[in-house]
């Protein structure tokens, strides 16, 4: 089967700058790729190449079988964006939005309010329909947006940082929409900034960092990666980070790291690993406020990869 | 023809938010009449326009510079849609390249149709008065909105090359506001300097204006229509080529 999404060598300059250097992508039908990276990586610069809105400088790439530059007209039929850089029309209704896109992708005007009718209903809008976007919550806001992604439905969709910026229940809230549109067979390219939301939704993982993927796999294969186990403690006194680092060296493999006032080690054993470190810490006379063994998580991955960590904006 | 479906639709979409923003529709109504009541009541006793009463000679001048702002409207909606992304939205979806930018300038139509009826109203309650034929009249109300439809391509070309709505504005007051000022729709431009009368009637406002006095005052026209028309056409062309050629490479900012 071919695949949704396939892009071969992509490359994108501004001036001397090379947004993309040579981006490689297959993305199965109806899987999710999650695309990660620091800002600036390039991630949006792949998502506007695919989504017809810029062109590449070099390479090519197909989405749904067609060339996204040579049969861009057609494509645009067969895919939706939505996020960071899509929008709804603040002046107009949540429903006279939906029903706008309905019509320009060709939809009779039947067809278009029933499906914005539709579109309300699934993404808990109803209510909200018929008052203006601009006295929209942020999280409501991003529901429309999505919404308008869906209604041609599209097979393939992009979305770019779907949930920057949201409130926890409504990033929940737009998670469950995407697992059950994939669910029904769509193709997902999603672009973030979040670990944990690439964990929980992606198929596979693509990291990508100055322009270029720098590892690839699903998620656990990434965390196989990075090594063993995590061995995390927080210090009740920064000041002894170095004592404790000390303290430590013969229970962990590595000498730790310390990240917002906690010490992060891989271990290579859990067995015993827990009680020796208090042991040791104790013996120093280091406070603990916290301590704990934890499986490798996406961060981990980020920042043994990259050599820092991913950014979250705000 | 789908280009022109979705064209009417985009036009639709701006004409809805209209009622919703009020300062648009000031923009359009309120603004006109602060004008013809101000230039009559202000200037007018000042101004001497041999032959004419004042309103009659300023209200056609008034017109022709209220429709060449009230595209405004259009430099900033695009900007702001711009920065909105939703020129983004639109990109993305399967609809002509033209439609987003015609859109627009259909819509500053009906805008223009709106602040032409309520200057000339107006104008007629201060003592404006028609001086010609029916036919003549209708002409002059056809070649306002074509001024103005002219007027719209310059403004869409204008708001895709800000980079905000606020250089926008000043781009505009920068181009837009002298072209109105050194040209016959304040005073008569034989009052003025030899350099700026020759540049004012080099000006296509002062062909324009002299055109529609011609045809509601019926003062000799001599080739003023003529021009004035090839001059509408001719912005027509050129601005709707620039500023579709300019939408296509367009990235949000």
């Amino acid at each position: 089967m071919a695949p949704a999404i396939e892009t071969d060598g992509l490359c994108k300059r501004y001036g001397d700058v090379r947004a993309l250097d040579g981006v490689d992508l297959r993305v199965e039908k109806g899987t999710v790729l999650g695309l990660l990276g620091p800002n600036g990586a390039g991630k949006t610069t792949v998502v506007r190449i695919l989504t017809t809105l810029l062109k590449p400088d070099g390479g090519s790439a197909r989405v749904d079988g067609l060339d996204v530059v040579k049969e861009a007209g057609a494509l645009r039929e067969r895919i939706g964006l939505a996020g960071q850089y899509a929008a709804v029309d603040e002046s107009l209704t949540g429903r006279e939005n939906l029903e706008l896109f309905g019509r320009l992708y060709g939809m009779p005007k039947g067809d278009a309010r029933r499906r914005a009718n539709e579109l309300l209903e699934r993404f808990d809008l109803e209510d909200a329909g018929n008052r203006m976007v601009s006295t929209y919550s942020g999280g409501m806001r991003r529901r429309l947006d999505l919404a308008g992604a869906l209604v041609a439905r599209p097979p393939v969709l992009f979305l770019d940082e779907p949930t920057t910026g949201l409130d926890p229940r409504s990033r929940l809230g737009l998670w469950q929409t995407i697992e059950e549109r994939v669910a029904q067979g769509s193709t997902v390219l999603l672009t973030t900034q979040y670990l944990d939301e690439a964990d929980r939704l992606a198929d596979q993982i693509a990291v990508i960092d100055h322009g270029k993927v720098i590892a690839e796999g699903t998620a656990a294969e990434l965390k196989d990666r990075v090594g063993g186990d995590r061995l995390e403690v927080r210090l009740e006194d920064q000041t002894q980070a170095e004592a404790a680092s000390q303290a430590l060296a013969s229970v962990v493999d590595e000498a730790p790291e310390l990240r917002d006032g906690v010490l992060v080690a891989a271990v290579s054993r859990r067995d015993g690993t827990v009680a020796n470190a208090l042991r040791r810490l104790d013996e120093a006379g280091i406070e603990v406020g916290d301590l704990m063994l934890r499986r490798p998580s996406l961060d981990d991955v980020f920042l043994g990869l990259t050599g820092h960590e991913a950014e979250h904006e705000e | 023809m789908s280009a022109i479906h979705d064209a009417l639709l985009l036009a639709e979409r701006n004409l809805r938010r209209l009622p919703r923003n009020p300062d648009l529709l000031v923009g359009v109504t309120f603004q006109p009449i602060m004008f013809v009541v101000l230039f009559t009541y202000v200037f007018g006793g000042a101004i001497v326009t041999p032959g004419f009463k004042y309103i009659d000679f300023f209200l056609p001048g008034i017109v022709i510079q209220m429709i060449a702002f009230t595209g405004y409207a259009t430099s900033l909606g695009i900007s702001d849609d711009l920065r909105k992304g939703l020129i983004d939205r639109f990109r993305s979806l399967p609809i002509a390249r033209s439609a987003v930018i015609a859109g627009r300038t259909l819509s500053d139509v009906a805008m223009n149709v709106i602040a032409l009826a309520t200057m000339v109203v107006f104008g007629i309650i201060v003592g404006f008065s028609f001086d010609s034929t029916a036919g003549e009249i209708v002409a002059g109300f056809g070649l306002v909105l074509l001024f103005g439809y002219a007027m719209s391509w310059v403004y869409a070309f204008i708001g895709l090359i800000s980079s905000s709505p606020e250089s926008a504005s000043a781009l505009i007051t920068i181009i837009i506001f002298p072209l109105t000022f050194v040209s016959s729709v304040y005073v008569p431009t034989k009052s003025m300097p030899e350099v700026l009368r020759a540049i004012a009637n080099a000006n296509p406002i002062t062909t324009i204006v002299d055109a529609l006095r011609a045809l509601w005052l019926g003062t000799p026209a001599g080739t003023d229509i003529w021009v004035g028309l090839i001059w509408c056409v001719g912005i027509i062309v050129a601005f709707s080529i620039l500023a579709t050629a300019r939408y296509r490479r367009t990235v949000a900012r």
